[in-house]
């Protein structure tokens, strides 16, 4: 199966720093191989985004980068993912910790059945012990952080259930920002929004790529090509190409890829 | 192609553009090649007819761009897709400036043919040039029908022949009013059209560079690409 794709394994040439270095990795569904040796790296400050079809692996590949995989039994990863120094696959790596520096967003809002104010502050008090006035001040930084602050501060103790689809989501960015991650793992952020908040979101990626490194997995071609600096084409597991974004959208090197983004696949 | 789209319609919509920009290139390879015929038998009915004709070259021109906006707004074309529409755009710009060309030169053919005295050899002095033209233009638009990037290639050098051939009918034109001062009104003239043939090589050369660029994803404009690429063969 590896000799579908020719060539060397597809790397951006660029002088970024990395944060997430991949290397080697193989990921498995019980006997199912869902990710087939990917190297890849993240870098620092960036938005990086993986497309491709379903089933490619582009979410495996996402969930293996704070081991949300491990919250289920048969699935394991091979290699090496290397974060800060370490990898991260190791048995011994705190995966709290690792959740607490990797935040991840889901496809679908996810707010806890609580206020506005404890869907942040949850997150927040299970790493630091904050004084009120200072988780106060925390909340209303992620809140501000998720430009849902103007929208909320009146209500903070609504129920998060309450909002919009929109602030939803927006709502679960800041309960992933409050905890200060380095890295923010966003699951297909906008498919469940309307396009006024898919908008907010995107202008989000944007603002939040000054202080984190971001990954998005996205069905949605235009955004990635919107708000991505880099770009991940996979397809049956396998990484075909890596690549700036505009130069993978403009002209790819490969064919595979072009005609996915063209829409002639299949 | 090989691959063709999931969208059966988005293929049959670039396919369409694509016949309708090649429609239109056959449109305006017949108004080039009926200007020099007219510029030769200086046939002032025939002149008016290829002045008029040029409408229907710019409505195309109006309506090719049109289906293009719908589409790009419709189907957010990205890579070749992008740049076969970036590239057809201008494509459809050139060739409606080649219309505007022909029409200079049938323009031209009238002017001599009202003042009735034809004082010099006028269609012999362009005839090469022309000749050259006539066929650059055939090929680019053939080599956009293809997408071969090497034709298009070769083109965008033999353009170069078309220039020189320009500066040779500029000197005889000079030599010719310098010595018999009756010739200027039909040596202007001819000039006049020499400069319409050569600006059409330069709009076939455009549509050289968009094959290039479409195939390969490679600007050349303004480069030395084409004959660099021609060296190393």
């Amino acid at each position: 199966m590896s000799t579908v794709f020719l060539g060397d394994p597809p790397v951006a040439s660029t002088q970024e720093l990395v944060t997430i270095k991949v290397q080697d990795l193989d990921f498995f569904y019980g006997s199912f191989q869902g990710l087939k040796n990917i190297k890849l790296d993240v870098f620092e400050k960036k938005v990086t985004a993986f497309i491709g079809p379903s089933g490619c692996g582009k979410s495996t590949l996402l969930r293996t980068l704070n081991r949300m995989y491990d919250l289920y039994p048969g699935q394991h990863a091979e290699g090496s993912i290397v974060y800060k120094g370490r990898n991260i696959l190791d048995k011994d790596v705190d995966v709290n910790v690792l959740r607490a520096k990797i935040g991840m967003v889901f496809q679908k809002p996810t707010p806890f059945p609580m206020s506005i104010y404890e869907n942040i502050a949850f997150g927040v008090r299970l790493y630091e012990n904050l004084s009120k006035g200072e988780m106060d001040e925390r909340v209303e930084w992620a809140l501000n952080k998720a430009a849902l602050w103007g929208e909320v501060k009146d209500k903070l103790n609504k129920s998060g259930l309450s909002l919009s689809g929109g602030q939803q989501q927006r709502l679960c960015i800041a309960r992933a920002v409050a905890v200060k991650p380095d890295v923010l793992l966003l699951d297909e952020p906008t498919s469940a929004l309307d396009p006024i908040s898919t908008v907010k979101i995107e202008e989000l990626i944007s603002e939040l790529k000054d202080d984190y490194t971001i990954t998005i997995v996205t069905h949605n071609m235009q955004q990635a090509a919107r708000c991505s600096d880099f770009t991940a084409y996979m397809y049956l597991g396998e990484l075909v190409e890596f690549g700036e974004t505009d130069k993978i959208f403009l002209n790819p090197n490969k064919k595979e890829t072009q005609d996915y983004i063209t829409g002639r696949f299949g | 192609m090989p691959t063709e789209h999931s969208s059966k319609q988005y293929e049959l919509d670039l396919e369409s553009i694509r016949s309708r920009v090649l429609q239109m290139g056959g449109m305006v390879e017949k108004q080039f090649y009926d200007a020099m015929n007219c510029f030769r038998t200086l046939n002032a009915s025939e002149a008016e007819r290829i002045i008029a004709a040029d409408i229907e070259v710019n409505q195309m021109e109006v309506a090719l761009d049109d289906v293009c906006s719908h589409l790009i707004v419709k189907r957010q074309p990205a890579a070749n897709d992008l740049r076969t529409f970036m590239a057809t755009i201008k494509v459809i710009t050139d060739l409606e400036r080649i219309g505007d060309e022909a029409t200079k030169i049938a323009r031209a053919a009238k002017a001599i043919h009202q003042r009735g005295i034809v004082p010099i050899a006028h269609e012999d002095i362009v005839r090469v040039m022309a000749a050259t033209t006539g066929r650059q233009l055939h090929d680019a638009l053939d080599a956009f029908a293809r997408m071969d990037e090497k034709q298009a290639t070769r083109l965008i050098v033999v353009d170069e022949e078309i220039d020189l051939e320009y500066r040779v009918v500029m000197r005889s034109a000079v030599t010719l009013m310098m010595e018999d001062p009756r010739t200027i009104s039909a040596a202007l003239d001819t000039l006049w059209v020499a400069k319409a043939i050569e600006r059409i090589g330069d709009h076939a050369k455009n549509i050289a560079e968009y094959v290039i660029y479409i195939v390969e994803g490679k600007d050349i404009r303004h480069t030395d690409y084409a004959i660099l690429q021609q060296y190393s063969q």
